[in-house]
């Protein structure tokens, strides 16, 4: 009875929606299921579809539905498709792109998922979709004492929202700790531990919506760099020389009233449990000459251990960071030119470097890269895999004359996931080397032949005696 | 030949004052000859002293050219050397030529020459290197705080010149002179533009501009931290050409290695301490040498660049103050002990009336050297050598050409009636009497009157009396007694002995022996050496800092001591392996060795005795340089924002407490936040922590510091009142009760005290001591453990052990157990409490809701 209450309900939410014009295409999914991780600051949602092809012609993409606040803190969505059985399965990912319908209800917004080869009537296929979704955990309350634990909300629908009939479909939160205050009941869900399930619901049609908030304790470090900008300067005599500038904010629950050194010094578990004291910053091997400042100065409290594999830098903040508490800091380091720069073809090079941020688990409003090239290079291009904007813009380094080509790349929302690595393509005269070197010391050749020749001529008028 | 002659004028002109015979002999290289002179024009002997050994200006009144037979022939003698050479004024080029040929046959003084060329050349290359090394070696002395600690700015006043330098490279000149400082002196504000000395700033910023445009991508506080390293290497540079000018180059050489590390110097110009003295004492001594070479020379030229180099110190430091009254102090000696000469006249006329003028563009100094009273010695002077009688001193070595550039300047002062008028009347009464007469009529009522303008001036308020640091200087007590807040300032007290010694070491001892040699060879140059030294050591005496304006001279005297005494004892070594003086032109110039080689033949040890007291000066200098450097290392290299101290384990551990508050306010406050503190902390708070502050290090405005010290000494319901109306958002303490760091807000609390309770009488200090003495534990006065200054840095600090096997609330910096343990704040609440508790922020609360 109750089940049949909950499907009529549904299917007024159904229309209320809006979809009998959205659902033109005839796909379906069987088997929809979604988990959802809270464990930190960044949710990262794993979604695995069975989809099944009703249609004569063949689907050739599959469309992923968000409602529009959710697409606006939309980080990464990746997909891929699971070939071969059991044993043998292997995932072969896919190309995901933000698309526009014209027919789209309540605004919602999409990605849409290109398939290997077009789905014909009848047959099926699975996809495995990851997508990240940052600043959507919203803390309340807004203010917290110091020894407050910091609580937050999520929000998100109990179905799964899509274009697509879904058959069969189940989701599972997971929350950092077992201290959930309270969650949407939407029957059936019941929470075990850190674990809360919503589902299974059956044959929900499409664009079905059912708003959940979850308040739940997360006391991860919400840190998150509201400016970064990495500059990578090239130089061909053995060295990239990476300078990266960060805005620092804690985004969590704000500090509310005194900050006492002593509750903070004498109860580490107690008191401040949602701020955080040090940050951990992976940089690439065999790096050298790293620093770690800000405008004022060296900030003293920063440890660097080095294998051969990574270099870690354990850096701590000048004060430990509270709930809106900001820092900017600039951590600067040097690596062997011969592991990132590599020959394409002759006179054409490319640097091969990490997109992101070397912060670990942090996001990151607005990344800008700045890749420096050298004095004379020509024709830069890049390539990275996803959409960032792209400008250029001159430097005047040490010694230039003419500038330096400057690669800029935007790029805004970014997650751990996105610390790939991206080329920069451009052609250059190894002459151009000896440009400065050469500058130099004709300028001292010049400075010791004036006074060579200032010690050899008689200025004076008169004759000295 | 040992005198050349160099310039000279020939008698019979028409114009009155050109008809004195006048001529410059120069002194050939490495001549060694005695103080006098001795110049027989026509049979009458002149005996000519002082002047320089170089070149000795001989002047001949025209009286004794008038009774002369031949006036166009003139025998110069210099005693203690075989010839007597004869000069005539017109060809006296020639004649020289074949004089300096005469000695020798040709085939051999074509050897000699080609030899002697490369000796000197020997030699120049052996000066230059190593004046280039001591140039570099003044430069990296000073920057052991760089490589010890960051490159960073040091302690409170460079981190103003930081910031305004910051603007001034941001914003441009014109920006920088129109600066209104809303964030200083809440809520008065400072104009910065014209109550600073813009030279350092200036400066920088155009090291910065210039590297800039040379395509040198550096920051400007690389830039402001190398600043005072590379000024006190350009000073060496100019100490070496003081010496040389005061001495010889030997002098000259060792004054640039002694001031390259002196620690007196040191102390105000490691890196990163960017402070208007680093470029001032640079200004400081090229000013007194292009100064001194004015007046050897009698040149024009050197004058302008003096006054330039005076219009530059003004433009750095206040500290100018002291050239403008020593050098008329000089000129007055000089005229006392009958040593006015044209050349003087020249050289100060141009110097004081070019260097007030340029002053003047100056904003912060303005019209002080017409209306202050500290300048008016050196105005009292320029009157009175106007008046001096003009037919004593010939002027002819100036050509008409610069005299009349030196009317034309001395138009610009009103004074050019005098100087022409006196000539006029001169020329009118022929009778010398008459003159005598009129001359003595209007010097004494000049003087007179100058008195009488003085005295008025001074009571009209027109003409300033002396500010409270030069009473301060003059009476060392007057401070203590009248202004506490200069007395409050560390740096302000009077010298010890161990300060002294710290940093002049055995330069202290060198430099009676400095003055003795200065005296042994009185010339316009020593004496003003002299002057310097004295005036300067006294001044040293006085205010700690000031021993930095004593280091040049110390250096220069104690300089001419080493120089002088080595070269004697080499001389004594020397001249015992070579038994025969080589050649006769060797055994003329080497009067002295040969004086004392015959005093030798008298002691039988004597060349072992030069030996071993040579031995001894080089173990002396030797300590010297161990000490500055261990003293540089250890004492001067602290940048006093970063504490460093020695763990439990001989590790080093670092307090970098200032800035994690400053680097705190920063980010997490408003940016119109207001904070207050004492004024220590006003400009590293406004240039690190980017917030507004009520006083700063600027002490401009006393009664506005005894407000925050009035608030700080009182309890807090009254003090809320206080910081209510100044509209402070935040309060800032430096503590130091858990790292035992002494110099912190409650032992300077005292001084809160006195400067609130010396302009508001409600703060008495006698409420805060207990039988005169100020505690801070049980005993303390109830007024002072529950005043605001107190709560603010105790608060919660009861709860706290800092040091094992003591009570909680043990305060480490003055050894003792709190007296108040409970503390309650009502109006303000803690903000925010740095690592190691040296820096408190309390958050002002608003006021309560009434219902």
């Amino acid at each position: 009875m109750a089940a049949a209450i909950f499907s009529l309900f549904i299917f007024v939410v159904a229309l209320l929606i809006g979809t009998s014009s959205a659902s033109s295409s005839g796909l379906q999914i069987l088997q929809a299921e979604r988990q959802i991780e809270l464990t930190s600051h960044i949710v990262r949602v794993y979604l695995t579809l069975k989809i099944e092809n009703t249609e004569d012609a063949p689907a050739t993409e599959v469309l992923l539905a968000f409602p529009p606040t959710q697409f606006d803190h939309l980080a990464l969505v990746k997909a891929a498709v699971t070939v071969g059985k059991k044993r043998k399965k292997s995932y072969v990912p896919l190309e995901a792109k933000p698309t526009e319908r014209p027919d789209a209800p309540n605004g919602t917004k999409y990605h849409s998922v290109s398939l290997l080869k077009p789905l014909a009537k009848g047959e099926t296929t699975n996809l495995e979709i990851l997508y990240i979704l940052t600043q959507s955990l919203e803390p309340f309350p807004e203010e917290i004492a110091q020894s407050d634990p910091q609580l937050v909300y999520y929000h998100d629908s109990a179905i799964i929202l899509s274009p697509y009939h879904i058959a069969h479909q189940a989701t599972m939160i997971k929350t950092p700790s077992n201290n959930v205050e309270s969650f949407t009941q939407v029957d059936p869900a019941h929470r075990s531990g850190s674990e809360l399930r919503y589902g299974p619901y059956e044959g929900h049609g499409p664009y079905s919506y059912s708003p959940i908030i979850v308040h739940f304790e997360n006391n991860h470090p919400f840190a998150v760099v509201e400016e970064l900008e990495r500059e990578i300067e090239i130089s061909h005599w053995g060295s990239v020389q990476v300078t990266e500038s960060y805005k620092l904010a804690h985004a969590g629950a704000k500090h509310k009233g005194a900050f006492s050194r002593v509750e903070y010094q004498s109860r580490p578990g107690g008191s401040g449990v949602s701020s955080f004291k040090h940050l951990l910053a992976v940089l690439p091997p065999r790096v050298h000459s790293v620093y770690y400042r800000d405008e004022i100065g060296n900030i003293s409290t920063s440890r660097l251990r080095t294998n051969s594999k990574k270099t870690e830098l354990l850096i701590e903040p000048r004060y430990p960071l509270f709930g809106g508490w900001k820092a900017t800091f600039l951590i600067g380091y040097g690596v062997p030119l011969k592991d990132f720069l590599f020959e394409s073809a002759p006179g054409a090079r490319y640097l091969n470097y990490t997109f992101g941020c070397s912060i670990a688990d942090t996001v990151v409003d607005k990344l800008t890269i700045k890749v420096v090239l050298p004095e004379g290079s020509k024709d830069p291009s890049v390539e990275v895999p996803f959409a960032v904007k792209q400008s250029l813009e001159k430097k005047y380094s040490y010694l230039d004359v003419i500038g330096r080509t400057v690669v800029v790349l935007e790029k805004r929302n970014v997650v751990p996931e996105h610390h790939v690595p991206f080329q920069v393509h451009y052609k250059f005269n190894p002459l151009f080397m000896l440009a400065e070197p050469l500058m130099l010391a004709s300028t001292f050749f010049l400075l010791f032949a004036a006074s060579v020749v200032y010690l050899h001529i008689d200025l004076s008028i008169r004759k000295k005696c | 030949m040992l005198f050349q002659l160099i310039q000279s004028t020939l008698p019979g002109k028409e114009k009155p004052g050109f008809d004195n015979l006048y001529f410059f002999v120069k002194k050939k290289q490495g001549v060694q000859t005695e103080r006098r002179v001795i110049v027989v024009v026509g049979g009458t002997k002149i005996v000519v002293r002082g002047g320089k050994l170089v070149a000795v200006g001989i002047c001949i009144p025209v009286e004794v050219i008038s009774s002369l037979q031949n006036p166009n022939s003139l025998t110069v003698e210099i005693p203690n050397s075989d010839p007597i050479h004869q000069i005539r004024p017109m060809v006296a080029a020639k004649m020289e030529k074949s004089a300096a040929d005469l000695p020798a046959s040709p085939g051999l003084s074509s050897v000699l020459k080609s030899l002697k060329l490369k000796t000197k050349q020997q030699e120049l290359l052996i000066r230059v290197s190593v004046l280039f090394l001591v140039y570099v070696l003044a430069f990296i002395t000073r920057l052991f705080s760089i490589l010890r600690y960051e490159s960073m700015i040091h302690e409170f006043d460079p981190y103003f010149n930081y910031r305004v330098t910051q603007f001034l490279t941001q914003n441009g000149f014109y920006e920088f002179w129109n600066w209104f400082d809303y964030e200083s002196w809440y809520p008065l504000g400072r104009i910065v533009g014209g109550t600073l000395y813009p030279g350092l700033m200036v400066t920088a910023a155009f090291i910065f501009w210039t590297l800039r445009f040379l395509r040198f991508a550096v920051h400007i506080r690389e830039v402001c931290v190398l600043t005072a390293p590379f000024f006190a290497a350009n000073t060496t540079i100019v100490a070496y050409f003081f010496g040389k000018e005061l001495w010889d180059s030997g002098a000259g050489l060792v004054a640039a290695v002694l001031i390259a590390i002196c620690p007196g110097y040191i102390s105000r110009s490691v890196a990163g301490s960017y402070d208007n003295e680093g470029v001032a004492i640079f200004a400081l001594l090229l000013t007194f040498y292009l100064f001194v070479k004015a007046v050897n020379t009698g040149s024009l030229a050197w004058a302008l660049a003096s006054a330039f180099g005076y219009f530059y110190m003004v433009s750095a430091w206040g500290g100018y103050v002291f050239i403008i009254n020593l050098i008329p102090l000089y000129v007055l000696v000089l005229l006392i002990t009958g040593r006015y000469s044209m050349r003087l006249y020249v050289a100060y006329n141009c110097m004081y009336v070019l260097g007030m003028l340029l002053a003047m563009q100056i904003r912060f100094v303005g019209f002080q050297h017409v209306q202050s009273g500290e300048h008016m010695a050196a105005m009292g002077v320029f009157f009175l050598i106007q008046f001096l009688p003009s037919h004593q001193y010939s002027r002819p070595t100036i050509s008409r050409f610069y005299v009349v550039i030196i009317k034309a300047i001395l138009t610009s002062s009103y004074l050019v009636q005098v100087f022409n008028f006196l000539d006029w009347v001169k020329y009118l009464l022929d009778d010398p009497k008459k003159f005598h007469t009129f001359l003595r009529f209007t010097v004494t009522s000049a003087v007179g009157l100058g008195a009488v303008a003085l005295g008025v001036g001074t009571a009209s308020g027109y003409i300033s009396p002396w500010t409270g640091r030069f009473y301060s200087l003059l009476d060392p007590t007057y401070a203590k007694d009248h202004i506490p807040i200069i007395a409050s300032v560390s740096e302000h007290q009077p010298t010890a002995w161990s300060s002294f010694m710290f940093d002049f070491h055995i330069l202290l001892f060198l430099f009676p022996a400095g003055l003795y040699f200065c005296f042994k060879r009185l010339s316009d140059a020593t004496i003003f050496i002299v002057m310097y030294g004295l005036t300067s050591m006294y001044f040293a005496g006085v205010m700690v800092r000031l021993i930095l304006v004593a280091t040049p001279a110390v250096c220069l005297i104690s300089a001419i001591a080493v120089s002088a005494t080595v070269k004697n004892l080499t001389q004594l070594v020397r001249s015992k392996s070579k038994p025969a003086p080589a050649g006769s032109s060797k055994g003329a110039s080497n009067t002295k060795a040969s004086s004392k080689g015959s005093l030798e033949q008298s002691m039988p040890f004597g060349r072992n005795g030069a030996i071993a007291l040579l031995l001894g000066a080089l173990y002396l200098l030797s300590r010297y340089v161990i000490h500055c450097t261990w003293v540089t290392s250890e004492a001067y290299s602290s940048p006093s924002i970063v504490l460093a101290a020695r763990g439990a384990h001989g590790q080093r551990v670092i307090f970098d407490d200032y800035r994690e508050a400053y680097f705190w306010l920063r980010q997490n406050t408003p940016p119109e936040a207001k904070v207050m503190s004492w004024w220590d902390y006003g400009y590293q708070i406004t240039a690190m922590g980017n917030r507004t502050v009520i006083v700063d290090n600027n002490t401009w405005n006393n009664t506005h510091i005894a407000t925050v010290g009035r608030a700080m000494s009182s309890y807090e319901d009254e003090a809320y009142e206080i910081i209510k109306s100044l509209d402070v958002d935040y309060v800032l303490v430096v503590f130091g009760g858990v790292t035992g760091y002494s110099s912190d807000d409650i032992n300077k609390f005292l001084w809160m005290v006195r400067i609130g309770g010396g302009v508001f009488p409600v703060i008495k200090e006698p409420d805060y001591l207990v039988n005169g003495e100020y505690r801070v534990d049980k005993g303390g006065a109830p007024k002072m453990l529950n005043c605001l200054m107190y709560k603010l840095c105790y608060y919660r600090f009861g709860e706290l052990t800092t040091e094992y096997g003591k009570p909680p609330g043990y305060d480490r910096a003055r050894g003792v157990e709190i007296g108040n343990k409970d503390i309650k704040l009502e109006h303000l609440e803690e903000a925010f409490t740095t690592s190691n508790w040296i820096v408190r922020i309390y958050k002002v609360k608003p006021p309560n809701n009434r219902w």
